[in-house]
This record gives C-alpha cells, sequence and structure tokens, in this order.
C-alpha cells in the first residue's frame, strides 16, 4: 500500500540533537519522544504534523549520536518516510531496524516543496508528487535491506531466522 | 585488502570481502549505555531469547546522565542495573565507572583486530588499538546481544596519511578537526578511516583516542590505526587475552587517499554549530566566552588533563567564566590526582567533577543559558547540544581550552604560558 501524506522540508545536516535534543533522553517510550520531535528546529512540527506525512530534507540526514530515539520520535510522531538526498550511516541503520522507511533521491528532494502532497510506492521506489504531477524514482534497497523491510524491523527479521535455526 | 576489510573478513568467515558487500560480522564485544541500553533491553525482550550469546562479552556503563541527573534517568540507569545483574553482564557501577570509551580500553577488553558494537556513536574511539570498533542504534546491539552477530556493509575505505611532525600545542584534537574541516561532516560517510602518517605514528594513545573518537564527525564507520609498540606498551598488564594485528595489504584498494602536512595544521577551534566550520587558532578573532569544559570521551583522558594542568599551574580561571574539569573515569581522575593535577586545577579555579558524560550532550554538570558561549574539548558543537538553542559551542583542545579559560576569550596557549 503506498504512503501518502503532507511533506515538512528541511535543509542539509539535520543532526539527531535536532530531532530529539540530548535533554529528553531520560526518557524512552515513543508517545513521550513524540512530544519533542524537532522542538528545536521547527517549534511547530509537532502541532502541524499529521499520521502519513513525509520528510524531505538535503544531505546527510540524521548525523551524530547514535540515539534510536530520533527514529523512534519521528515514527511516532507520525512521519511514515524520509526522503532525501543521502542518510547519516547510524540513523540510516536505525530506520530500517525498527521500520521507519527511508529514501535517496536527489531530484526529488530538489524539485518537492514543502507542504506538497506525496504517494509513495516503497516495493518500486516511486515517489509521486501529487500537488506538482511529477514523479520521481528512489534508489533500490539492496536485497538484504529489503528482507528487513518486508520483515517489518530487525527485531522480527532476527525473530525468523532465530526459529529457521532451531 | 585495507586494514578495516581484513578484520570484516576475519570476523565473518570469509578469505576476502569487498566495500558494498554485505555480511553478517561475529562480535567481540557489545556495548551500551544508560540512555541506548532502555531500548536496546526492551527490543531483546521481544526477540524471543531467554539468554545473551556471551555476558562476558556484554557491557552496559551508566555514563551519560549517571551519576543520576533525575528521576527519570535514575530509572533508566536502575533498568540497565537489574538488566546486567540479571544477565550477568560486564557493568560499571559509579564509583568504578567512568564514560565508556575511556574504561573500555583502560580496563583491556577492546585489543587489536577485534569487532566492537556499541550503541553510541562514539565506539568508534577503539580504532586507536586497531580494532574495527563502529557505532549502531539500540536495536542492533538487541540483536548482537541475543546472537553474537551484526549485519555490516563492508565500508569503502579511506588512509589520511599525515607527514612531518606537528607543532608544539597541536595534537589529535586538530588533526582530527582540521580533517573534518577539511572533507566536511559526511566527507567520510559510510567509510572506514585509516589514519597514517610519521604524524600519527608520533601520537601517544591518548592523541588516538582523541582522533578515533571523530572519525562519526565525519560521517565515519570507523577511524582505524596500525598497532605499533605505543599500542603494544598501552597493552602491557591490561590483558592476557591473545590477538591478532592486522596489516593492510600493499595492494589494498582505497576508495581515496588523502595526505596532509601536520607540520602546517595550527590548533584548531571548529565554531558553531557543526564540527566542520573550522578555524585555525590565528584566525579565531575575539570570542568572549562564558564557560570551559575540559573531559569527555574525547580528551578526558590523563594526557588531556596534564596539559590543561600545566597551562593552568601557577594561573588563575578568569572571574568571568566557569572552568568545568571532568576526568573520563575513576582511573584518570586518581592519577590526576596522584600527579598533583587535582589540586593545581581546582587551584586555578576549576571545578572537577566526577567522571560522566553530563555537559557534552547537555544533559547537567555545565549546561549552558541563551546566547552563551562555551570552549569544550568535547566533540559536538550542533545547536542545543550544550543547551539552550541560543548558546555556541566553540571545540578545541584542552591547551586552547585551558588557554581560553585563563583569558576569558578564546586563546591559544602561547598568550598565556
Amino acid at each position: 500500500m503506498p504512503l501518502k501524506g503532507t511533506v515538512h522540508k528541511y535543509g542539509a545536516n539535520v543532526d539527531t540533537d535536532a530531532i530529539i535534543p540530548a535533554r529528553y533522553l531520560n526518557l524512552h517510550e515513543p508517545a513521550d519522544l513524540a512530544r519533542h520531535c524537532m522542538e528545536d528546529i521547527d517549534a511547530d512540527f509537532i502541532k502541524r504534523v499529521n499520521a502519513g506525512d513525509i520528510i524531505v530534507a538535503d544531505t546527510n540526514f540524521g548525523c551524530g549520536s547514535s540515539r534510536e530515539h530520533a527514529t523512534v520520535a519521528l515514527k511516532a510522531s507520525g512521519i511514515s518516510c524520509v526522503i532525501a538526498k543521502s542518510f547519516a550511516r547510524i540513523f540510516f541503520r536505525n530506520a530500517i531496524n525498527i521500520g521507519l522507511p527511508l529514501l535517496e533521491c536527489e531530484e526529488a528532494v530538489d524539485s518537492i516543496q514543502a507542504g506538497d502532497m506525496l504517494e509513495v510506492d516503497l516495493v518500486s521506489g516511486k515517489i509521486t508528487n501529487l500537488s506538482s504531477n511529477t514523479t520521481f524514482t528512489a534508489r533500490p534497497y539492496p536485497d538484504f535491506m529489503m528482507q528487513v523491510i518486508k520483515a517489518g524491523g530487525l527485531v522480527e527479521h532476527t525473530r525468523k531466522r532465530l526459529a529457521g535455526e532451531r | 585488502m585495507t586494514l578495516a576489510e581484513k578484520i570484516l573478513a576475519a570476523h565473518s568467515g570469509n578469505n576476502k570481502v569487498s566495500p558494498g558487500e554485505f555480511i553478517n560480522v561475529k562480535t567481540d564485544l557489545v556495548l551500551s549505555n544508560d540512555i541506548t541500553a532502555p531500548i536496546a533491553i526492551k527490543e531483546f525482550n521481544r526477540l524471543g531469547v531467554s539468554k545473551v550469546f556471551d555476558p562476558q562479552k556484554i557491557v552496559m556503563v551508566p555514563d551519560h546522565f549517571c551519576p543520576n541527573k533525575d528521576i527519570q534517568s535514575a530509572e533508566q540507569a536502575k533498568m540497565i542495573r537489574e538488566f546486567a545483574h540479571k544477565h550477568n553482564l560486564i557493568y560499571f557501577e559509579v564509583g568504578e565507572m567512568g564514560i565508556e570509551h575511556v574504561i573500555l580500553p583502560e580496563k583491556g577488553l577492546v585489543l587489536p583486530g577485534e569487532v566492537v558494537a556499541g550503541a553510541d556513536s562514539h565506539t568508534c574511539t577503539y580504532g586507536a588499538l586497531g580494532a574495527f570498533a563502529t557505532g549502531m542504534g539500540s536495536t542492533d546491539i538487541a540483536v548482537a546481544m541475543a546472537t553474537g552477530e551484526i549485519w555490516m556493509k563492508v565500508p569503502p575505505t579511506i588512509k589520511f596519511v599525515f607527514h612531518g611532525k606537528p607543532g608544539k600545542w597541536v595534537g589529535g584534537k586538530d588533526l582530527i578537526l582540521y580533517t573534518i574541516g577539511k572533507i566536511g561532516v559526511d566527507g567520510a560517510l559510510y567509510s572506514a578511516m585509516e589514519f597514517a602518517g610519521e604524524a600519527v605514528a608520533d601520537l601517544s594513545m591518548d592523541g588516538r583516542f582523541t582522533m578515533a573518537n571523530m572519525a562519526i564527525e565525519a560521517g565515519g564507520k570507523a577511524g582505524i590505526f596500525y598497532v605499533d609498540n605505543k599500542t603494544r606498551a598501552y597493552l602491557k598488564g591490561r590483558t592476557t587475552r591473545k590477538y591478532t594485528e592486522y596489516k593492510p595489504d600493499s595492494d589494498a584498494n582505497y576508495a581515496s587517499v588523502i595526505e596532509y602536512d601536520a607540520a602546517e595544521i595550527e590548533p584548531q577551534v571548529a565554531f558553531p554549530h557543526i564540527p566542520s566550520n573550522t578555524r585555525p587558532l590565528s584566525k579565531v578573532g575575539n570570542i568572549p566566552i562564558d564557560q570551559v569544559i575540559i573531559g569527555s570521551c574525547t580528551n578526558g583522558r590523563l594526557d588531556d588533563l596534564r596539559l590543561a594542568a600545566r597551562i593552568l599551574k601557577g594561573r588563575k580561571v578568569n572571574p568571568n567564566l566557569r572552568c568545568i574539569v571532568i576526568p573520563g573515569s575513576q582511573k584518570v581522575y586518581l592519577d590526576a590526582l596522584k600527579q598533583g593535577l587535582i589540586e593545581t586545577l581546582i587551584k586555578a579555579g576549576a571545578a572537577v567533577s566526577t567522571p560522566t558524560c553530563g555537559p557534552c550532550l547537555g544533559g547537567y554538570m555545565g549546561v549552558l543559558a541563551a546566547g552563551e558561549r562555551c570552549v569544550s574539548t568535547t566533540n559536538r558543537n550542533f545547536a542545543g547540544r550544550m543547551g539552550h538553542i541560543k548558546s555556541e559551542i566553540y571545540l578545541a583542545n584542552p591547551a586552547v581550552a585551558a588557554a581560553s579559560a585563563i583569558s576569558g576569550r578564546i586563546a591559544g596557549p602561547e598568550e598565556v604560558v
């Protein structure tokens, strides 16, 4: 089923301290983290965001600390996927592991504006901008990652693997 | 194969691995802390396994908000203490603890050629010992605790060669800040950084830990040094375990080789709000400051405290600012005490704290107000990292930090010594 939502757009090098400030790392429940998501760089984000919404950002999204709380906060706030020119490595792993889809597509990032309505098909990587009637294709996932995504995250993927070994 | 590829091949049952390949890697040590372990524990409990793969290869360190800074931190610390005890893991309680990346090498828990997976981005610190050490998230660590394995994409390697002899006040911090300033915060994205050349061979182990520590600030997956006599001397008395010293092949394939002349590198200061925004000390200008932090997993080791004390000895911290020194571990603290460094620092007007990550991530022990500026020996200067979103962090080495503490503005050691 394709994802559909409104775009929240950001620049390059959005760090995990910006996604979830460290002062909230004494919390770990998804709903508690979501309440503070993006608050230092976009105070209204949490008021504006609706379930299914999509973040579009420039290069190196999610750089800095390894805190999985950043991906958890985004997912719990309702974000259905993040499209960027590139992602920081640990953020990328964390997102795949918890089942928050990420797509890399430079042309889409350059073209899409804040407030646009997007439709995203994860299997084909097709991004449709319903507001401007344009389409883009994101870089496909390597097979291994697609398996993790299809399983619903690394825990589910590992559970399956362990069950197979027994 | 490069150094990283050799270690990963050996840990994945392959004769050869190449960049881009997905492999399952056996881990020699799995690490987490008081803020990443709670999520790892929750995910571990969902895996449907009753035991960890090997309790003696799993470490939990309460260091970020410990000694507990508030009730929620206390709850998280309690959660990891109970899990660690239940599963008989390696665990360092307050009193024995320190910052994870300072104490693990200190206790001989990481050796050359090993693979370490840590739920903390600065896990790359152990690359100083010739290990492949990389940060990841809590779910990865949950799976690693259960299976002893992690999935990995083999990274390409970028080789950095530092020629020449660094200047008097130039240390590992300056070499790595300079590098990040040149290549950017994603200049080594997804890559292993291999550090070579006379200038890094010249660094002490403490200086190498500082450099490897900040590989992540260039987006790197690991930052690795070659094993030499300094490494071997460091390990002596810390371990009885056997280890393998890997070397890159002479025909290893590097994504690129970048060469710098260390003699040309000045002490570096990273301006707000990104570590790549570096300037040489001579181009800093007049920046008045409100606070100095000397410590962290980057610069909280004995060499760092010794350097700070050398500058502050017989001088006074400027009355308009707070200078906070945080030894990275109880051992660093005690060694500094025995050498008279702590007395020197306190007499100069610095506050000395028990080991903690504390202010580096805006936790406590030095949080900044709106408009305040801090010179810090830590690793990140993102907006809001140390407190108010309108505060500013300037990253520097311990000598510059100490000189700045005396001057009340960003200053070089030559100005005060």
